[in-house]
Parts: C-alpha cells; sequence; structure tokens
C-alpha cells in the first residue's frame, strides 16, 4: 500500500515536471550591446545594470504573455569593431528578435549596416541626431538628441535676453556633436556666439580659455562636455572670478558633477533628462511614476542612484516589451508595433514614434536645473 | 593685458608641475639610463592613495600624504626588485619596455582597485583664489611652486653634499667604477626608483585638488613631465624647472593666442624639435654627464 503511495506520488512528479518543461515557451531572446567597459564606461555601465534589472522585474512579474525574457549583453567597450561582431553574433547564433544599444554614437552607426541586413529592430542608446536622422526602417532610439538640449538653453537664454554668449566645448565625439548643434541653433533663437574654444577631454587647466572668455563681450557661457572636463570649468570659471552665468550640457547631469566641481558648481544651468529632479516633478507629470519606480528600484538593487543614462536602457527594454506584448515577438512584428508606439512615458521623456520619426521625443523630454547648495533644483 | 597676466601665470603653474614631474624622470635616468615611462602611474598613485586616506579612511591630511609617499615608494621599490633587477646588463630599451609594460599593470590594478571615476581632493588651504596683478590663481599652486623648490634645493644638498648622493652621482658617471670602489651599484638604483617614486607621488598628491584624479591621469601627466625633462635635458636640477616652466607658458600663450586645441600639440612639437635637433636639451652641454 505505502508502495503504491510513493510510486503515485513519483509518477505525478514526473508528470508535474514534464508537463512544465512541455508547456512553459521557451524565453524571448533580446540582446544589448553596450560599452560597459571602457572610455564609454559612465554610459554603458548604469545602461546594463538597468537592463539588468528591467527583465529581472519583468520576469518576477510573469514575463511578457507568459514567456519569460533572456538578456543575452555584450561589452563593446566602446570599440566599434566589436560592436559590430558583438551584432553578428547576437544575431547569427544568439537569434535575437530585438537588440538595444550602443551606448556611444559611433557604435550605434557601425552596426546599422548589420542589422538592416539582418532585419532585426535595434534602440540605440545613444544620442547622436544622425542615428535616427534620416530614418531608418530597423533602427529606433532612447536618448534625447543633443539638439533638443541645445534648443532647451537657448530657449531660455531668449527668455533672459542674452544675446551674446562664447562656447567652450570638449574635441570628443560629444563635445562636436553638442558644438555643431550650437552654431547651427543660435541665429534661431537671434543668439550670437562670439568666442568658439574647445580643449581636449584629458585636460586638468582650462584657465587659458576661460582668460579668453571673460574678456570677451559675451553674457553667458556653454560649456559641452562629459566629466570631468566640465568639472575643470567650473572649478576654473570660479578661480578667475568670471561673473556671466554658466550653462552645461546634459552630457554631466549626474551627482558626480557636483561633487567634482565642488563650490564651482553653484548656480550652474543644464538641461536633463527628469529623472536627477523625479521627486521635485508636479505631480501631473506623465512620466513621475516611471521615473520614481526607477530611481526606487536602481537605488536598492545597487546602492548609487540611477542616472538619466541608465533611464536610457530602461526606456529601449520597456518600449521592446510594450511591443511584444501588442503584436507577437518576430523580428518584423516587433519592428512594426515599435513604430505605432504613442504616448510613452518613460525616463527619458514621452515617446511618440512613426514611419517620419525613429527619435520619438521632443525638447519637452529635457528640463532645466539649476545647482544650489549642491542639489539639482528644477527651474520652472 | 590683465589676459597676458593670466596666461603668464597659468602657464607658469601649470609649468611647475610638470617640472615636478619630470624631476622624477631625471633621477632614474641619471642613476641607470633608463627612462621610466611609468613615472606618470606613481604620480597617479600619489593623488589616488591621498584620496583613498583621506577621503574613505577619514585621516587627516598630513598623515594621509606620508602614508600615500610611503606606499609609493614601497611600489616603486617592488617595481625595481621585480622588473628591473632580475634583467641584469639588459640594454636600456628592453628595461624601457619593461617600465611601459609596468605602467600599463599598475594603471590596470589602479583601476580594479578604486574604479574608473574622477575624484576630487579637497583643497589644502581653501578655494579662494589669490590676485596677484589682475591674475589668479589658487592657494593650491602656491603649495605646488613651494614643494617644487623644496624639491630642488633638497635634491641638490643630497646629490653634492651627502655621501650617498654623491655615490649615485658616481653610479650615473660609470657604474663599473662605482662598484669597483665599493658602491652597491644595485643599491644606488634601488634608491633612485624609491626617490623617483616618492617625488611623483608627491606630485600627485598636491596637484590632485586642482586637476582631479582617476586611474588614468598618469597617462598625460607622465608625458608633459617627459616633456619638460627633455627640453631641460635629463638634469635633476634648474633645467628640468626651465623646462617645465618653459613648457607649460607655451601651452598657455598658445591656448589664449592661437587656439586651445593645439594645447597638447605644442608641448608634443616642442618634444619632437628637441629630440631632433638638440637631444641634449635646451640647457644641457653637449655629451656631458649630468645628474
Amino acid at each position: 500500500m505505502i508502495k503504491n503511495i510513493f510510486r503515485m506520488c513519483f509518477i505525478s512528479m514526473v508528470i508535474v515536471l514534464f508537463a512544465g518543461t512541455v508547456f512553459a515557451a521557451p524565453p524571448i531572446k533580446i540582446g544589448a550591446i553596450l560599452s560597459v567597459t571602457g572610455p564609454a564606461s559612465f554610459l554603458g555601465e548604469p545602461e546594463r545594470n538597468t537592463a539588468l534589472m528591467m527583465v529581472d522585474e519583468i520576469n518576477k512579474a510573469g514575463g511578457i504573455n507568459g514567456r519569460k525574457i533572456e538578456l543575452i549583453v555584450y561589452d563593446t567597450q566602446g570599440d566599434a569593431t566589436k560592436a559590430v561582431q558583438a551584432v553578428n553574433r547576437l544575431i547569427k547564433s544568439d537569434k535575437v528578435v530585438a537588440i538595444i544599444g550602443d551606448s556611444t554614437t559611433g557604435n550605434s552607426m557601425a552596426v546599422i549596416p548589420v542589422v538592416e541586413k539582418a532585419e532585426v529592430p535595434i534602440i540605440s542608446c545613444a544620442a547622436g541626431v544622425k542615428i535616427t536622422d534620416p530614418v531608418k526602417k530597423w533602427v529606433f532610439k532612447t536618448a534625447q538628441n543633443d539638439s533638443l538640449a541645445v534648443m532647451k538653453i537657448f530657449e531660455h537664454m531668449k527668455e533672459k535676453k542674452i544675446k551674446k554668449i562664447a562656447i567652450i566645448t570638449v574635441s570628443d565625439g560629444f563635445g562636436a556633436s553638442g558644438r555643431e548643434q550650437l552654431k547651427l541653433k543660435a541665429a534661431d533663437f537671434g543668439i550670437e556666439i562670439v568666442l568658439d574654444e574647445t580643449y581636449g577631454p584629458k585636460d586638468t587647466d582650462m584657465t587659458a580659455q576661460l582668460t579668453k572668455i571673460r574678456g570677451s563681450s559675451a553674457q553667458a557661457i556653454v560649456c559641452w562636455g562629459t566629466n570631468p572636463g566640465p568639472a575643470v570649468v567650473a572649478r576654473n570659471v570660479k578661480q578667475l572670478g568670471i561673473k556671466m552665468p554658466l550653462f552645461m550640457s546634459h552630457g554631466v547631469s549626474s551627482k558626480k558633477f557636483i561633487e567634482l566641481a565642488g563650490e564651482g558648481a553653484e548656480g550652474i544651468i543644464l538641461p536633463s533628462g527628469r529623472v536627477i529632479v523625479a521627486d521635485q516633478l508636479p505631480g501631473n507629470d506623465l512620466q513621475k511614476k516611471a521615473l520614481l519606480s526607477y530611481v526606487n528600484n536602481y537605488r536598492k538593487h545597487y546602492k548609487v542612484e540611477g542616472d538619466h543614462f541608465g533611464g536610457h536602457a530602461w526606456d529601449a527594454i520597456m518600449l521592446i516589451k510594450e511591443a511584444i506584448e501588442r503584436g507577437g515577438t518576430t523580428p518584423a512584428a516587433i519592428r512594426d508595433q515599435l513604430e505605432k508606439t504613442k504616448n510613452f512615458a518613460g525616463i527619458g521623456g514621452i515617446f511618440n514614434y512613426s514611419e517620419q520619426d525613429h527619435a520619438g521625443l521632443t525638447k519637452d523630454a529635457f528640463v532645466l536645473v539649476q545647482i544650489k547648495k549642491g542639489e539639482w533644483k528644477l527651474i520652472k | 593685458m590683465d589676459n597676458l597676466y593670466q596666461y603668464l601665470l597659468s602657464g607658469l603653474s601649470n609649468g611647475a608641475i610638470y617640472a615636478l614631474i619630470g624631476f622624477g624622470f631625471a633621477i632614474i635616468h641619471n642613476a641607470t639610463g633608463i627612462i621610466n615611462f611609468a613615472q606618470g602611474e606613481f604620480v597617479m598613485l600619489g593623488g589616488m592613495l591621498a584620496l583613498f586616506f583621506l577621503v574613505f579612511c577619514g585621516f587627516p591630511l598630513s598623515p594621509s600624504i606620508i602614508l600615500s609617499i610611503l606606499i609609493a615608494t614601497v611600489v616603486g621599490i617592488i617595481f625595481e626588485r621585480l622588473a628591473i633587477r632580475p634583467l641584469k646588463n639588459a640594454k636600456p630599451i628592453r628595461l624601457i619596455i619593461i617600465t611601459i609594460g609596468a605602467s600599463i599593470f599598475i594603471r590596470g590594478a589602479a583601476m580594479l582597485i578604486w574604479g574608473k571615476d574622477t575624484h576630487a581632493l579637497p583643497a589644502f588651504s581653501g578655494n579662494d583664489p589669490l590676485y596677484i596683478a589682475g591674475a589668479t590663481i589658487m592657494p593650491q599652486h602656491l603649495w605646488i611652486f613651494a614643494v617644487t623648490i623644496l624639491v630642488i634645493f633638497s635634491s641638490r644638498l643630497f646629490f653634492n653634499h651627502t655621501i650617498i648622493g654623491k655615490a649615485m652621482r658616481a653610479c650615473a658617471y660609470n657604474a663599473q667604477a662605482a662598484s669597483l670602489v665599493g658602491i652597491d651599484v644595485r643599491i644606488m638604483v634601488m634608491l633612485s626608483f624609491s626617490i623617483s617614486a616618492a617625488i611623483g607621488s608627491l606630485a600627485g598628491i598636491i596637484i590632485a585638488p586642482l586637476t582631479m584624479t582617476s586611474y588614468d591621469v598618469g597617462i598625460m601627466l607622465g608625458l608633459k613631465g617627459f616633456c619638460a625633462v627633455i627640453i631641460g635635458g635629463m638634469s635633476s636640477g634648474l633645467g628640468t624647472v626651465m623646462g617645465g616652466l618653459l613648457l607649460g607658458l607655451l601651452e598657455a600663450l598658445g591656448a589664449g593666442f592661437i587656439s586651445a586645441g593645439y594645447k597638447d600639440a605644442i608641448a608634443f612639437i616642442i618634444l619632437l624639435l628637441i629630440l631632433f635637433f638638440r637631444p641634449e636639451g635646451l640647457f644641457g652641454k653637449k655629451e656631458t654627464e649630468r645628474v
């Protein structure tokens, strides 16, 4: 009798196990190429962390339409060759249905021909305008265009009647793109760039350039770069006793910048994604819910503050998730559904993709913040 | 005119940094005939260690500085023991390549230990700029000037008036003869590595409040120091100081009056010109041994 009960138990267990393997659908494979190490690690690392965190969350909540997601991440180290190899591997051997990344504009551009040929949708986390302009059928992006940040600054200057500015930009891809956009958009807002200075990414002293700016007729300074250069600029501005307002790019909208620039950070104004001022947003802000959940989640997982770079990956994963929920799991279906994304309130802004627009954001994706006493203050 | 003063002052203060870093190159070169391309990494180590003790361990300033210099010196000694001494009678070029390898190793290790972030060290005596004839410098610059002058004087005293210093000079003139009169050449080489590691890390500590520090600052600072010492003709005295100040001035004036885009180019064009036309340096005499 007892033997029989054991046998029954055993058989039922086998059936349950067997049923589990038969009926659970295989996971949906999504690929990620991110510059986790190397010069762009300040982008790639939070992006990878965020993507892994999100996939974990989605799987815990039961996956997408009952299927789990499997995220395959390759570190491209900021190297375009590695990015192309990684995308090939994702498409050919891992057989992913969609890809997110890369973190930099250069790498994102390098992999476009590969995904177009294989017809797999990719959502880039880089900011370069040329990634989605002109529109490419299989390519989307979540990071805000540099031009939107420039317009946000100029709009504010126009309000404050600032007509003459000096710009100081870093001589790398990010700075060059910012410089191009600053020069392109200035005239539209009635602003004249009286001095156009640059500095090297590893420079540790910008007093020469800033001295020149101090002697010019500029009414404000715009600095375009990523840490640590702008922190040196901020410190040097203070050292030289320059009283003109200092504007920075969204490239420094992380706590690290305030820490590095110290007292020099006081009063600096910059455009940023909403994530750093999530708790200051008015209650009716459409993104507030997503932002707060991201910020709290990230803090819980990684014990550090989430930044808007990680937010680009959050948006990419969630956009893919929603596309799959609506339309299925083939690369073509995901692509078609991505294009139909409307009013998706993410971390970077409110996305509206269309056939003509694969960047999906307006300048309202940015808010202007000012650094006061070492904290971000939303400028309303 | 205000601008000119500021360029001069900025140039001189950066030049003092380059000179101090260049010093370390000169000391090792003069004792061993090799150029230690890991010198920049000692500068980085100084800054990062000081940051570690000061900010993470919460030690007061002076013990942090002393501890950092001590540890960097120990690293210098270990480096010499493990990477330089085992290769007896190796040609200088092989040793130089080893120092490049060591620099990559130290940089990588620093990245693993402290991560990739840039960090700022608090200034020693405040952040309020000082005004001199309409131009400004930071109080930290005065520290740099003071330490540079102190290092020059003490190295003068050391090399000319102490028995060990004289022994080191003897090794530079002729290692074989020096060993014949009873000087332990190996000890002197080790000593030169520890002194230059100490000076390098000291430089790294006092510049970190200004330039900030991260695992990879050593490359560029090391190269600039190398330029300074080449202009100065590998001297461990005034030559390198003049070389550093000249380099700093040209950079600042170039950035101010021509374009900041050429700042690094200026340094390296000078380096190439000097190496082509006056390899003995602007201030060196031809074909003499220098210490």
